[in-house]
């Protein structure tokens, strides 16, 4: 095994098979718990139970309560009003990260099967080379040039996931060109381009889904490490992994601050995490066979 | 051979006996299942399978696959898959530590006793050798092992020593050097000459070869059978040899069990069940193959269907529904008909010979 | 063999050029001089362009990315823009502590895994199997960062047995440098055992189907016996893979812990660094991490060899 082969076990999936009840439960799971956080962020747009940006120094730390469900943090602040407004910038970078990466990794990935194989293989070790370079390492760099921001944050977590995308679609690619229809398609002298929309990316398709599940969810990571340690959000933008970092000093009084965002941020991964394991195994066609 | 002429005693194939027969008489049988059944939940895989091996005999067992041959070998090994439940009895008598007799009851002993038996009484060869051995270590230790396992030899160096020296008797070349070879660096036929090496190390009582020669190509496998042959014959050991193939059963056994659909249908000596097969589904596979010679009408014959999926074959007669003479008689499960387990069938419409051959 | 162990050295060198390329672009193609990052917004042309030339800022960008990689290379990264201290030194003792601490977790790590993930193999039921999901999947979820502040809520605050942070070199006080070390390791090791459990009883399971495993039974080896001798060695490779893989994300997540548990390590080397707008020492440190994600690559590649014969060949 070689640099490149391990390159896929980045993306392999976990191991372990799954029934094709197993299957339908870790979608539904998922897909509700992913469904849950947007419901929470698009009514956030509208409607919260208090406004996030209200400093109330007469109800600072307050427990739960008929009032504040989740109590108040140090600034008197709602935290349900919080978290639901967090999720917002939650989802946000991960929409635009996995956008970024899907962008130019698809396209990169089904260049690298369409081009003579020994160019993929450059193409491809190139690639790989992005990966010693984690989100957060990337979002570092950007953060110390660029300044401290939600976009930088967007920007590098969407680059440092262009490899598992490239990959993951390049395997796949590899298997289109070799069908049929593409032979056909390159005898007939179709030009390159539209074999690649035409044919290589419908049938990507799948693929590209569950890796944006994956990635989505290591973007939600990314996004919270970079927000406890203040690269991330910026402050007075609600975000769970800043919610974190303003509860640290006041562990030792009001533990339950670092809880519901740390539970908030758990939830979210796992949920994006089911979907993607989900949705792999519900466009894997080899699960009919399995008992 | 002529180039290490202290081995010319021995013949190609064969290795000195480590203990000779004639010092301790050996027991006659073996090998010895009786009413053997296996189920997987209510499935039945294997019924009411009787089998005898004794020492110096050559047995073949032959049937299509998914007919419960190499289950039936499993099951003498106590290699059966954990969620398989094993009833009957299965006895194998070989000779233990220090030459006193030793017999293991496979059903009823317990991990310990039976690795003992594994590997010392009774070896098994299998039909894939390109997988039957560990990537990661060196033949040489692989073949060793089995020694320094049951302790049949002095020290670690004597095993390799001997290790080297059986590898040389099965016939790779240059053995000192093939011992130190990974098992992907050996190819397919020189792999189940180690695995056969192996299986010898330790003078088996009896040894069990699983297809031994199917996956190898035509040239080779005629070397390999007569490894085994050899090997087995300057042992005195017992021979259960499993296959698809008569051609290579003719050549190699002595007397013959047939199994279809987990059962035994027929037994006998190879000659007597070859020329003149009493079973319907015997008749079948010989005429089948290009065994048969009795073939005036020179018609090839088939067997209609295929092997029904384990656990799906119909009550009765387990053969009747690809059977072009089952009766409504045959709903019921037929009474074997012979002098013992070892020569007999059980079909309600057996084959009818005159002088001369035919049906 | 040795034409594999010199592939695999070629591969890593040119993937540290690359990558050392990569770094030094990034910090200098991104709109933002590093001088004047550094002297920040208040600062006057006169003192940006002072430092600029001092630093050597205004030399051609080849001269400067190869007398950055030469002076790694001779193992001086230079002086801090902002202290004017050697960056060097500090290096070292900072990554002294990283490596403590990752190699701690990676401890308990695969103390946690190997025995687990091979016993839930043997004794494999449908139960343990859906067990080590669940766990793997919280595994994943939980971030190690967020798992050390639980781990600081339940130990140091509620039951008070360990410190909440802190760091005691282990010449100095070994009984503290424990008790400092145990939290942030379990948060870094706890996550990535159960994530690598769930690989270890997959890479046992695949292994206890195999023909050679049936064949060392057949020899006369018990079941465990037959596990150890022949099988653990074939299991290795795919645990191996994710080792290497997890030992990247360890070095990683060693960053945002030492911050959780305010250890001086090279995290907060790098953090404290972005925060004075030191980018010389953002660049260098970012690079001794890659440094470090590239060797650990090496090492994976060269256990492949060491493990599996059958990769040591060129030819297929």
């Amino acid at each position: 095994m070689n640099r490149l082969s391990r390159g896929a076990e980045a993306v392999m999936p976990p191991p372990g098979r799954r029934s094709r009840a197993g299957v339908e439960a870790t979608l539904l799971v998922g897909g509700g718990i992913v469904a849950a956080i947007t419901v929470l962020a698009l009514v956030s747009l509208v409607w919260t139970p208090y406004d996030v940006g209200e400093i109330n120094a007469t109800e600072r730390l307050a427990t739960s309560s008929a009032r504040h469900w989740l109590g108040t943090d140090k600034f008197g602040r709602d935290v349900v009003s919080l978290l639901m407004v967090g999720s917002r910038t939650t989802l946000l970078v991960g929409l635009v990260s996995v956008g970024v990466a899907a962008v130019i990794g698809v396209p990169l990935g089904i260049l690298a099967a369409m081009v003579p194989k020994w160019w993929g293989e450059v193409l491809m070790r190139a690639n790989d080379l992005l990966l010693a370079f984690p989100a957060l390492l990337l979002a570092i760099m950007l953060t110390a040039v660029h300044g401290q921001g939600v976009v930088t944050a967007m920007i590098a977590i969407g680059i440092s996931s262009i490899p598992s995308f490239a990959r993951v679609v390049r395997s796949g690619a590899i298997g289109v060109m070799k069908t049929e229809y593409v032979v056909a398609a390159r005898a007939a002298g179709r030009r390159p381009i539209a074999i690649a929309l035409r044919h290589v990316l419908p049938n990507v398709g799948s693929l590209v889904i569950v890796q944006a599940s994956v990635s989505f969810a290591i973007a939600v990571l990314a996004e919270a490490a970079l927000s406890y340690l203040g690269l991330g959000a910026p402050p007075g933008t609600p975000s769970w992994g800043r919610m974190l970092q303003e509860g640290q000093e006041l562990l030792f009084v009001a533990p339950r601050l670092e809880v519901f965002p740390g539970v908030a941020i758990a939830l979210a991964v796992l949920g994006f995490n089911l979907l993607g394991d989900g949705l792999r195994d519900h466009f894997d066609p080899r699960l009919e066979d399995r008992r | 051979m002529t180039a290490a002429p202290e081995h010319t005693a021995y013949p190609v194939g064969g290795m000195p006996p480590t203990r000779t027969p004639a010092d301790t008489p050996p027991p006659a049988d073996v090998a010895r299942v009786r009413d053997l059944a296996v189920t997987v939940g209510h499935k039945p895989l294997l019924i009411d399978v009787d089998l005898t091996v004794r020492r110096g005999e050559r047995v073949g067992l032959i049937g299509e696959s998914g007919s419960g041959k190499s289950l039936t070998a499993l099951a003498i090994m106590g290699l059966l898959p954990e969620d398989l439940a094993p009833t009957g009895s299965v006895v194998v008598t070989g000779q233990g530590p220090g030459g006193i007799a030793r017999t293991t009851s496979v059903l009823e002993a317990g991990e310990h006793g039976l690795a003992a038996m594994r590997g010392r009484d009774v070896a098994m060869v299998f039909q894939e050798p390109m997988t039957a051995l560990n990537p990661t270590m060196r033949v040489g230790a692989q073949v060793a092992e089995v020694m320094t396992i049951h302790r049949t030899v002095a020290d670690r160096g004597a095993a390799a020593r001997r290790a080297v020296e059986l590898l040389d008797k099965v016939g790779l070349p240059d053995a000192a050097e093939a011992a130190r070879a990974y098992p992907h660096q050996l190819s397919g036929g020189q792999r189940q000459r180690v695995v056969v090496a192996m299986a010898l190390a330790n003078d088996p009582a009896l040894l069990i070869c699983d297809e031994p020669t199917t996956a190898l190509d035509v040239t080779v496998q005629a070397l390999v059978l007569d490894l085994i042959v050899r090997g087995v014959e300057a042992r005195d050991a017992g021979l259960l040899f499993i296959t698809h193939d008569l051609a290579v059963v003719a050549s190699v056994c002595e007397r013959v069990l047939v199994m279809y659909g987990g059962r035994v249908v027929e037994a006998g000596p190879v000659l007597d069940v070859f020329t003149r097969p009493r079973h319907r589904y015997t008749r079948g596979l010989i005429g089948a193959s290009d065994l048969d010679l009795s073939r005036p009408e020179g018609g090839l014959y088939t067997i209609q269907g295929s092997v029904p999926a384990a656990g799906r074959f119909p009550a009765g007669c387990v053969f009747r529904n690809r059977c072009t003479h089952a009766t409504v008689e045959c709903e019921a499960v037929p009474p074997w008909v012979g002098s013992g387990p070892e020569e007999g069938f059980a079909c309600a419409h057996p084959v009818v010979h005159h002088e001369g051959g035919g049906s | 063999m040795l034409l594999r162990i010199a592939e695999r050295t070629a591969v890593l060198l040119v993937s540290l050029g690359v990558s050392s390329a990569l770094v030094f672009g990034f910090m200098v193609l991104l709109p933002g001089d590093p001088a004047r990052v550094a002297l920040g917004v208040n600062a006057t042309e006169a003192d940006v362009s002072r430092l600029r030339l001092e630093f050597g800022l205004e030399r051609p960008l080849v001269e400067q990315y190869l007398s950055w990689v030469g002076g790694l290379v001779h193992l001086d990264p230079g002086i801090s823009y902002v202290s004017r201290a050697q960056i060097g030194p500090q290096i070292a003792d900072r990554l002294q502590v990283s490596l403590i601490l990752v190699a701690a977790s990676m401890t308990i790590a695969v103390a946690l895994a190997l025995p687990f993930g091979t016993l839930m193999a043997v004794h494999h039921r449908k139960a343990s199997g859906l067990v080590l999901s669940a766990l793997s999947q919280v595994g994943v979820a939980v971030p190690a960062f967020l798992a050390g502040i639980l781990l600081i809520t339940v130990f140091a605050v509620q039951l008070r047995w360990l410190p909440a942070s802190g760091w005691t070199p282990p010449a100095y006080d070994p009984g503290m440098f424990l008790q400092q070390l145990l939290l942030p390791a379990l948060s870094l090791g706890l996550v990535q055992g159960a994530v690598l459990t769930r690989y270890v009883r997959s890479a046992v399971l695949d292994v206890l189907r195999e023909d050679f495993l049936r064949t060392a039974r057949a020899k006369g080896l018990t079941p465990m016996r037959a596990l150890v001798r022949h099988g653990l060695r074939n299991a290795a490779v795919p645990v191996v893979t994710v080792l290497g893989l997890q030992l990247a994300t360890l070095l990683v997540g060693a960053v945002v812990i030492e911050r959780v548990f305010v250890i001086p390590g090279l995290g907060s080397l790098l953090l404290d660094a972005v925060g004075n707008r030191d980018l010389i020492v953002v660049q260098d440190v970012v690079m001794v991490l890659v440094v470090a994600v590239l060797i650990v690559n090496f090492v994976v590649d060269l256990l492949y060899l060491a493990i599996d014969p059958r990769l040591r060949t060129v030819a297929r």
